[in-house]
């Protein structure tokens, strides 16, 4: 029997996400432990050229859909090529990033194969036969160990969660021939904001609560700045206005593992601590030494934020001038 | 318009929940259960586009007796009636199961647009509302934080990494909600009072023409529960002055953590 694993690579305006690599490296792991192959499978539209990057990581074989229509993602045209290729290669398991993308394309996709669908895994292993996840629920709360069953067996990993280790491979890039066809959802336009990084793929995070009393984040932005980091807001921040709802970190926001969380006068309410525990290093900033967030922390300032962070920003400043 | 909003009943997110003693359940004792707040700005959602163009909204649900109580509130913010499927068959169910009971009880109701949260804040699975738009072979856009009601189409922006992307479908469609899209409203106690008079229907797997044997072997099967790796609690730094924290923290967070 064909043991392989299909690893879907995402990639957005020509360049592969940083997941995508998560994914293909995920799944050479996984590969190694059914004893099978891994191949990899890109959509897009001009994306032949980069598809050949995929062997860095370990893919083999990767097949390239390259089309017009698939330019924009759109789950239904998206979806058609990937179960066609999945009827065509019968792959044991089906991998993805838990992107917008990813989470959107694995659900309809598990409905139209029928398939168990594990979401936002934090770790996968294939064992006894079968795809062994660990997921986050309850917002982080707690971890579910889930056995899947069937074929094939899908599941999208958490973006910043698995290592995209790097494994040199000669690959094969094959073009799959298709014809897709018109999706029912058309796409209309993009709108982007101009060079900010999502906080779910940022390497550190800088967020502001309830202390910072308002919508003036410039001392935040400042460290942010000097970091490289993302900025990030609590529920409460976001329920006062002071900042737009796609920078909230928590259970009913968007959940975050960076390198490096700063939390900037947050209290640490169980919302917001199931967005962000799974951060690799935390540090807190907060006036309030019984704040809840303090045990939940690498490091720990007790102190006004707006005296404290840009002695961190102007420490940083001068940490990175040598 | 005839409008569904998919509910499911959660936890609330200021739960603290625990595992219970079997390690694969919850302890459901102290739980204060709410509307999933995803599913909330599903019914707020659908409440404003009946207020602006007429019809009606269904709240349809799977879940045990209790949840009757999300339904009731979700009736006393203004939706008309309600269809709860209250089978035990159907409680070991896994996403794909939920929403192959969802879309069964949808092919026996009228339906021009069907809401659901973008996912329940208990499983966390994503993958409910698409996989129930498969099975009635409608379109689906997820992540919705906007949408403007056309004839006979709809256009709804879609949050995505670093923006939103803006696309439209044709009616009958599915979508499933974004924080953002709206600030749902209390219900009012006229309206709690009114609620307990408007008709909810309990339905079993066989009313919706579907049979209990079907969900006895869930593709993907929970097999424990464990708490999420605790820190150790946090190193405070200390020193007389917020400059000498700053830089204590600094020489920690590049030496020790290399994080920076």
């Amino acid at each position: 029997m064909a043991q392989t694993v299909l690893a879907i690579a995402e990639q957005a305006a020509g360049a592969f996400r940083k997941v995508a690599y998560e994914t293909i490296s995920t799944g050479r792991k996984l590969a190694a432990e059914l004893g099978g192959s891994l191949t990899a499978l890109v959509l897009g539209s001009g994306v032949q050229e980069i598809a050949g990057q995929l062997a860095e990581y370990g893919a083999e074989r990767i097949l390239v859909a390259d089309d017009g229509a698939l330019a924009e993602y759109t789950t239904e045209a998206y979806c058609q090529v990937c179960a066609a290729a999945i009827a065509d290669l019968a792959p044991a398991v089906v991998l993805m990033g838990a992107s917008s993308q990813g989470k959107d394309l694995a659900a309809r996709l598990s409905a139209r194969l029928n398939a168990a669908l594990a979401t936002d895994c934090v770790a996968l292993k294939w064992q006894e036969g079968a795809l062994q996840a660990t997921r986050p629920i309850y917002g982080g709360k707690i971890l579910a160990e889930v056995t899947l069953a069937g074929q094939p067996q899908m599941a999208t990993i958490r973006p910043h969660t698995f290592e995209a280790g790097r494994a040199s491979v000669q690959g094969t890039v094959e073009k799959i021939d298709l014809a897709v066809t018109p999706d029912r959802v058309k796409f209309i336009e993009k709108r982007m904001e101009s060079g900010k990084v999502d906080i779910t793929e940022a390497d550190i995070v800088v967020s502001g609560g309830r202390g910072m009393g308002g919508d003036d984040y410039t001392v935040i932005e400042a460290l942010a700045e000097q970091l490289g980091a993302a900025v990030g807001a609590s529920r409460s921040a976001v329920d006062e206005g002071w900042r737009p709802f796609s920078d909230q970190v928590g259970q009913t926001g968007k959940v975050v593992s960076p390198n490096l969380y700063v939390a900037c006068g947050i209290s640490g309410a169980i919302q917001h601590l199931a967005g962000m525990s799974s951060s690799k290093v935390i540090v807190a900033v907060n006036k309030d030494p019984d704040a809840p967030i303090f045990a939940r922390c690498d490091y720990g300032i007790v102190g006004d934020l707006f005296e404290v962070v840009p002695h961190i920003t102007e420490a940083v400043r001068k940490l990175k001038a040598g | 318009m005839e409008i569904v909003v998919l509910l499911k009943q959660v936890p609330s997110t200021e739960s603290l929940v625990t595992i219970a003693e079997d390690g694969a359940t919850i302890k459901t004792e102290d739980v204060n259960w709410i509307i999933s707040p995803y599913d909330e700005f599903a019914v707020e959602e659908a409440l404003r586009i009946r207020e602006a163009v007429g019809g009606s909204v269904t709240i349809l649900s799977v879940g045990p007796d209790k949840a009757t109580e999300a339904i009731r509130t979700a009736l006393a913010m203004g939706a008309d009636k309600g269809v709860l499927v209250n089978d035990p068959a159907a409680v070991e169910c896994d996403g794909l199961g939920t929403a192959r009971i969802l879309a069964a009880a949808l092919k026996q109701m009228p339906y021009d647009l069907v809401i659901a949260g973008q996912r329940a804040v208990d499983d966390e699975n994503f993958q409910v509302g698409p996989a129930v738009a498969e099975f009635l072979d409608i379109p689906c856009i997820t992540l919705v934080i906007k949408e403007e009601m056309g004839d006979g189409v709809i256009r709804c922006h879609r949050t995505m990494e670093g923006g939103t992307a803006v696309l439209e479908a044709p009616l009958p469609m599915l979508f499933t909600t974004q924080r953002g899209l709206n600030e749902p409203r209390y219900a009012s106690l006229p309206g709690v009072m009114k609620a307990k008079r408007k008709p909810l229907e309990n339905k079993t797997l066989a009313d919706i023409g579907l049979a209990a044997a079907d969900f006895s072997q869930p593709l993907v099967r929970v097999t424990a529960l464990k708490p999420p790796p605790q820190r150790s609690g946090g190193r405070m730094i200390e020193a007389d002055d917020a400059q000498t924290k700053a830089a204590e923290l600094v020489k920690l967070l590049h030496e020790e953590a290399k994080v920076i």
